[in-house]
């Protein structure tokens, strides 16, 4: 118990000290919000509410209005990804090569739509456009890495071993 | 921080050494290898294979030989790509267990690793580079340096002119002697509106302000394009030489780079390049003792693809949600925080200082009457050779999908292509002939864009094509106004409607009617083009629009609700590779019998369909 609280403790201070430090690198202008908001969505795979407060304070922006920008752009998150983030790219290159049905078998196996992340919190699902590998198409994402020329049986033994750790 | 001499030793220097990557008779006994580095190739290994590379090497200790990064090579399809030079040996779909071999064969033995020449598309084996059909065809202006020079180290750009252009403008030009060189080049804004780049500057420079500032768009959004990307993945400096040469034109001393934070590699190349211009002093305050100052910022985009529209690029810039401005004022009057402002695309920059160095002449020499100069695509879909091209203005369709591309794969037939990304139009096969540049295919309907090139085959169903195209503008349109807002939506839906059977001769009218208030009434560039793949798939494939509504019927078999996939029994030879490849095991039949579909099971993935030898599904 005690050794959990500890942890916790420095954890948060770890994290206390990322946000302090980047109140550091960047100066409080309003322009500087999006990239703020890029690195913290970096840290934590979202952008917690705690943070945003913060973020309010130091930039003198109110919260509606970030909120208003997290929103607008696709990248931002305002809910913590799944441990696995699988995107499939939609891009008209891998869409004309079929990965349209790559996403729909990943959507019918995991139950869950673009953009939800599975209840057990192991998987989201995101929809990309071009991660550049046109040459590779169609291909998806496993958190950053790429599976090219994949095939809806290449999806499902990505899916078995994943599921299998 | 260094004075010109010093650029211009290291330029010296650098440029004896680095002689043999473009010239195969080079007198030395180095050999450089060359590691594909583009996103492309770095996602099939190519880091590892540049490590295998250098620790054999060292391993056998062998000198005189170096490993090095560099950006795409254009021939993405056959990454990753390791060319050797100065005997500019290609090598294609190396692996990292590969290294080993080359290393031996190649450098230690002197020999060619046969398996690993490219081959081309009718089979033949390619020694060089330059061999390649893919390559014969084009013209490298604005990709000049791109698998040529290692973008993460700026004396080997400057070895190669690089940053000449920006003294040239510095110490023996004018401002307005610069823009009228622009000017006569005819060189055209490549961010798909073709808006002449000279003027541009022209206006921006005589808008007043003391303040002014620079804008580089690598806010690449259409998706299924990488021109962009590639180039600050491959010769970053180029564009910041430009970017550097406008501030002195227009009279600005910042610039920023708004690219998309999905790009973690050219934002690190970009990061480095801006690093290392500092450290020589050819950013910052008083370039090379001229007394001009400026510098440059990166400004990450988010994913929103209504920011590469210019005005919404600065809302976001500023640190807002990225909604469009009303226009006029237009940038060059208003832009950055409300002052003069000067927007260009990462490929109308990169061409910028071969135009100085070379002069307006020459530039305007290639290509068209109106068009000039060369254009990057992104060559991708349904084609042998997908990679990158860059070709003279005036280049037809047929030669791009065929002589560069080589052609559909799998025997199947050329039904369009798509050029200008969802903005832009479809080109039917009667089409092919029709010469690349601004006017030519705004006529048929389509439009350049920013250079995305998608070649569908015949089993690409084109009302469905519009679909995808719609589902995107629906989740990208800002929502400022409302015709591109409840329009686009409203057009998805009837398209959904047609691809799920369930559509009318009377929708097709609607989606008209719809396309033409949409076009009409948006605020921005996006809201008004955003109709166009629908109109253009309804001028050229209209018929397949009235099978939908009216048979129900899906010529391509994807539209899942209309296709029903099955086996001809009369040929069918009972082999049992689909039911081995089936992934929901929908297939039933015993070994060496004639299969069925359970059509209950059958997910319409196609699976089958092209794995059967003998053409027996469909």
């Amino acid at each position: 118990m005690n050794e959990n609280l500890n942890q916790d403790n420095c954890k948060w201070k770890q994290e206390k000290k990322f946000l302090e430090n980047l109140f550091q690198i960047y100066l409080p202008q309003k322009d500087n919000l999006i990239q703020m908001l890029n690195e913290i969505q970096e840290h934590y795979g979202y952008i917690p509410m705690e943070v945003q407060k913060e973020l309010s304070n130091f930039l003198k922006i109110p919260m509606a209005e970030i909120y208003g920008v997290i929103t607008f752009y696709s990248r931002f998150s305002l809910e913590p990804q799944g441990k696995y983030k699988i995107s499939v790219c939609l891009g008209t290159a891998c869409f004309v090569k079929g990965s349209q049905k790559i996403m729909d078998r990943l959507t019918e196996r995991l139950k869950i739509e673009p953009g939800q992340t599975t209840k057990d919190g192991l998987f989201t699902i995101d929809q990309t456009r071009c991660v550049g590998a046109c040459g590779l198409a169609p291909v998806f994402t496993v958190n950053g890495e790429v599976y090219g020329k994949a095939t809806v049986q290449k999806l499902d033994e990505v899916l078995d071993e994943l599921m299998a750790n | 921080m260094k004075t010109l001499e010093e650029l211009h030793t290291i330029r010296q220097e650098k440029r004896k050494e680095l002689e043999l990557r473009i010239n195969t008779k080079a007198d030395t006994r180095e050999k450089h290898i060359l590691v594909c580095h583009g996103t492309g190739c770095t996602s099939s290994k190519s880091p590892e294979i540049l490590e295998n590379f250098k620790r054999i090497l060292k391993e056998k200790k062998i000198e005189k030989v170096r490993v090095i990064k560099t950006g795409c090579f254009g021939l993405c399809a056959k990454g990753p790509i390791v060319i050797i030079r100065p005997e500019d040996t290609f090598y294609a779909m190396v692996t990292p267990e590969d290294c080993e071999e080359i290393i031996q064969t190649h450098i230690v033995e002197g020999n060619k690793v046969e398996r690993l020449l490219c081959k081309d598309i009718d089979g033949t084996i390619v020694n060089r580079l330059e061999e390649l059909n893919f390559y014969k065809k084009q013209k490298r202006i604005a990709l000049k340096n791109c698998g040529v020079i290692n973008p993460e180290e700026i004396d080997e750009y400057i070895a190669f002119d690089g940053y000449t252009a920006l003294e040239k403008c510095l110490t023996t030009l004018t401002p307005e002697e610069v823009i009228a060189i622009i000017t006569k080049s005819g060189l055209r804004g490549r961010g798909g509106a073709g808006f002449p780049t000279g003027k541009k500057w022209e206006l921006t420079k005589a808008s007043e302000g003391k303040e002014k500032y620079v804008v580089c768009n690598a806010d690449e959004g259409d998706p299924g394009a990488f021109m962009d990307r590639s180039i600050l993945e491959g010769d970053p400096h180029s564009v910041i030489e430009a970017m550097a040469i406008a501030g002195f034109c227009i009279g600005a001393n910042k610039g920023y780079i708004y690219v998309r934070a999905e790009y973690p590699i050219a934002v690190k190349r970009l990061e480095i390049a801006i690093k290392q211009a500092r450290e020589y002093g050819i950013l910052g305050k008083n370039i090379g003792g001229t007394g001009f100052t400026f510098d440059v910022e990166i400004r990450l985009g988010a994913g929103a693809f209504v920011c590469g529209e210019e005005t919404a690029l600065l809302e976001s810039i500023e640190g807002r949600r990225g909604q469009p401005r009303v226009k006029p004022p237009y940038p060059a009057q208003s832009g950055l925080w409300g002052k003069p402002t000067l927007i260009n695309n990462v490929e109308t920059y990169s061409n910028i200082a071969q135009i100085i160095l070379k002069g307006a002449d020459w530039y305007s020499s290639i290509g068209t009457k109106n068009s000039k100069g060369t254009k990057v695509f992104a060559l991708g879909g349904n084609v042998n050779n997908i990679g990158l091209v860059e070709v003279p203005m005036g280049t037809t369709l047929r030669e791009i999908v065929y002589d560069i591309g080589g052609g559909i794969p799998n025997g199947r037939e050329f039904k369009a292509a798509q050029t200008g990304g969802p903005s832009g139009g479809c080109i039917p096969k009667e089409h092919l002939d029709t010469p690349i540049d601004y006017e030519s295919l705004k006529e048929i309907g389509s439009m350049m864009g920013s250079g995305g090139l998608i070649v569908m085959d015949d089993t690409k169903c084109m009302v469905s094509l519009a679909k995808f195209y719609l589902e995107f503008t629906v989740s990208e349109s800002c929502g400022k106004c409302t015709p591109c807002r409840i329009g686009t939506k409203r057009m998805l839906e009837i398209l959904e409607k047609l691809c799920n059977a369930e559509g009318s001769e009377l929708d097709i009218y609607k989606l008209e009617k719809l396309a033409v208030n949409i076009q009409k009434a948006s605020i921005c560039g996006l809201g008004q083009s955003a109709p166009n793949p629908v109109i253009s798939t309804l001028k050229y494939f209209r018929e397949e629009f009235r099978e939908h509504a009216t048979n129900k019927e899906c010529r391509a078999l994807e539209c899942k609700a209309m296709s029903k996939i099955t086996i001809h029994e009369e040929k069918c030879k009972g082999c049992g590779l689909c039911q081995r490849h089936c992934p929901v095991n929908a297939i039933e039949g015993e070994a060496r019998e004639k299969r069925t579909i359970n059509q209950d099971k059958c997910i319409k993935c196609g699976t089958c369909l092209t794995s059967c030898p003998f053409k027996a599904i469909g």
